[in-house]
């Protein structure tokens, strides 16, 4: 049985948050007497996350993604509730718990700016206890992975942002973690580098069994990176569970768009009983629940006389939008 | 803590910084002119100081000029490490940089106290001691064992000081998140520390010793350079550094509790 590394219960994260009514007025009552008021970010949430597991964190902005994130690698410190990652509470930073993680930001970096990626690398190298030898051989095998060469030598703030997210990943995975906190780290990649980014983290997760954490607003890294989802609204868990399971759920229908050899079997086919979105001309979309698709399209096929036929997944974005802005899902 | 690690990575920090800073030459060469003209700038001022009065506060020009000159290192040591370390945290608190420090298995006050140096301010460094140097003579001040070890620890006890201090400021950017001035007016405090306590009047004595002890800084040290030391003041500067030392450490540790981390 694979164990649990993440093991969250009643979780429970507050911050202070002060407000400024607008104008000079309400600068100058801000700068005097500043109003704060305590809010509830994340509210009691629980859940366990498996060895090698990869999942993927859903929520809109300020939903609690990367607080949860944060509290689970130590950065923050909990309100309530309990956390224990790899055997460790977080927020203590053993020295043996931080060699097992690693966080990775889309939106920060930890390189030198002004010198090549490789200074880096050896930097943390030497942070991580690892000898030059050993910090050589990790170099070249994650170089490798990330298809990295010539941009090891060059200034970071002469790379693109493509090549300079590489070279963070490399940063960050030096010390092999076997535990990564993903905080939208294809955040401003354009496509090919963002499926490159993939490719890599599923290879990691294969080589390594490494647990990913991974938040992103991008579905495409989501759906294939991620077999688990846990939905965040609004601080509270609004579904933890199978990705297929949720869209399945969320789009119970599929929309088949038919092409009959004439419109006399488009009209057979409007008067046979299924639901029919639309008919133009010899052309006819129905619409066919999930649990039998099979065996409709069997009748369909038997019985009338086809062209062509097309199944249309509804997009991803708009199933899952609908997860974003609903408290709960009960799938 | 590891030792040996820590001087790896020591060794790391300096290879780093040092080859970041090199890569602007011009600033490098600018700072080293603005270094030299400082320390002719202050020469000059505490000459026209000296003008009317052979005597300030007791102290003649030549013995004035040994605060000059530990003034000098401190500041050399100050634009070496403490600014462009100090400075950063500011920007690492606003920007949510910390996290990076805070996850790594170092500790992380030694990493934020260390990880850059400014080498033109090795330079500044160099001056103070050629100053000291010429200050020991132009004092026929007796070089033996017993003053090198009392002037290294003072020394020591000054540069704790200053960067505890300064590290306190720092640390308080995780409640208040801009703390400029703060260091600025700590700065412009530290000035004060060219001239001897005694040619302050008594309240600011206090005031410097008490609340602010830039006096510890400078002149006890540069008591001990002209034989005026006393034992108990020395020794309190040691109590003194030692606190400060102690109390940045806990307030660090205490203050990163409160640490929210930027929103990304």
């Amino acid at each position: 049985m694979v164990k649990n590394i993440i093991d969250v219960k009643n979780l429970s994260k507050s911050f202070d948050i002060s407000s400024k009514e607008p104008g000079l007025k309400g600068t100058i009552k801000h700068f005097f007497r500043r109003q704060t008021k305590s809010l509830k970010v994340i509210k009691d949430i629980s859940f366990e996350i498996k060895e090698g597991e990869i999942v993927g964190f859903l929520g809109a902005n300020g939903a609690g993604k990367t607080t949860i994130l944060k509290m689970l690698c130590g950065l923050i410190y909990p309100s309530e509730g309990s956390i224990l990652v790899s055997g460790y509470l977080p927020f203590r930073r053993k020295e043996n718990f931080l060699k097992n993680i690693t966080l990775i930001m889309g939106q920060k970096q930890q390189l030198i700016w002004d010198l090549p990626p490789i200074e880096s690398f050896y930097l943390n190298a030497s942070i991580y206890d690892l000898d030059k030898f050993e910090a050589k051989k990790r170099i070249k095998k994650l170089s490798e992975m990330l298809e990295i060469d010539e941009e090891l030598f060059i200034p970071v703030r002469k790379l693109s942002l493509g090549q300079r997210m590489k070279s963070e990943l490399l940063a960050a995975l030096i010390h092999q973690p076997n535990i990564l906190f993903l905080d939208e780290p294809t955040l401003g990649l354009d496509i090919n580098a963002q499926r490159n980014l993939r490719k890599f983290l599923q290879k990691y997760n294969k080589e390594t069994n490494a647990t990913i954490c991974l938040t992103s607003h991008y579905m495409k890294d989501i759906t294939s990176l991620c077999k688990r989802v846990i939905c965040v609204h609004e601080g509270e868990i609004s579904y933890d569970g199978k990705l297929d399971l949720l869209l399945k759920k969320l789009s119970p229908v599929k929309e088949i768009l038919i092409v009959c050899r004439s419109e006399e079997d488009a009209i057979k086919l409007e008067n046979s009983g299924f639901t029919v979105k639309n008919k133009i001309k010899n052309e006819i979309t129905i619409k066919i629940e999930n649990n039998s698709i099979t065996s409709s399209l069997k009748t369909i096929l038997n019985n009338f006389d086809i062209e062509d036929l097309f199944i249309n997944e509804p997009p991803i974005d708009e199933v899952i939008g609908k997860v974003l802005i609903k408290k709960d899902y009960d799938v | 803590m590891n030792l040996r690690k820590y001087l790896k990575v020591y060794k790391k920090f300096l290879h780093t910084s040092l080859a970041s800073e090199l890569e602007y030459k011009t600033n490098i060469l600018v700072d080293l002119i603005t270094a030299i003209l400082s320390l002719v700038g202050s020469i000059f001022l505490l000459s026209i100081f000296f003008q009317n009065s052979g005597y300030i506060g007791g102290w003649k020009f030549e013995q004035a000029l040994i605060i000059q000159a530990i003034y000098t290192i401190l500041n050399g040591i100050t634009n070496t490490w403490f600014n462009p370390n100090l400075t950063e945290i500011v920007k690492h608190i606003r920007e949510g940089t910390l996290d990076f420090v805070l996850l790594k298995p170092i500790d992380s006050q030694f990493f934020i106290s260390l990880k850059k140096i400014n080498p033109s301010g090795f330079l500044e460094i160099m001056l103070g001691f050629l100053l000291l140097f010429f200050c020991i003579r132009i004092n026929q001040i007796n070089l033996n064992l017993s003053f090198l070890t009392l002037s290294l620890i003072t020394i020591s006890c000054s540069i704790c000081i200053l960067y505890s201090l300064w590290f306190f400021i720092s640390t308080t950017t995780i409640w208040f998140v801009k703390t400029w001035n703060a260091i600025e007016v700590l700065r412009s405090f530290l000035y004060i520390g060219r001239f001897p306590l005694s040619s302050f009047s008594f309240s600011l004595r206090i005031f410097f010793s008490v609340f602010i002890p830039i006096a510890f800084i400078t002149t006890i040290p540069s008591e001990v350079f002209l034989g005026l030391s006393v034992f108990w003041k020395i020794l309190l500067e040691i109590i003194v550094a030692t606190i400060f030392l102690i109390n940045s450490r806990k307030f660090w540790l205490f203050a990163l509790k409160f640490y929210s981390s930027a929103s990304s």
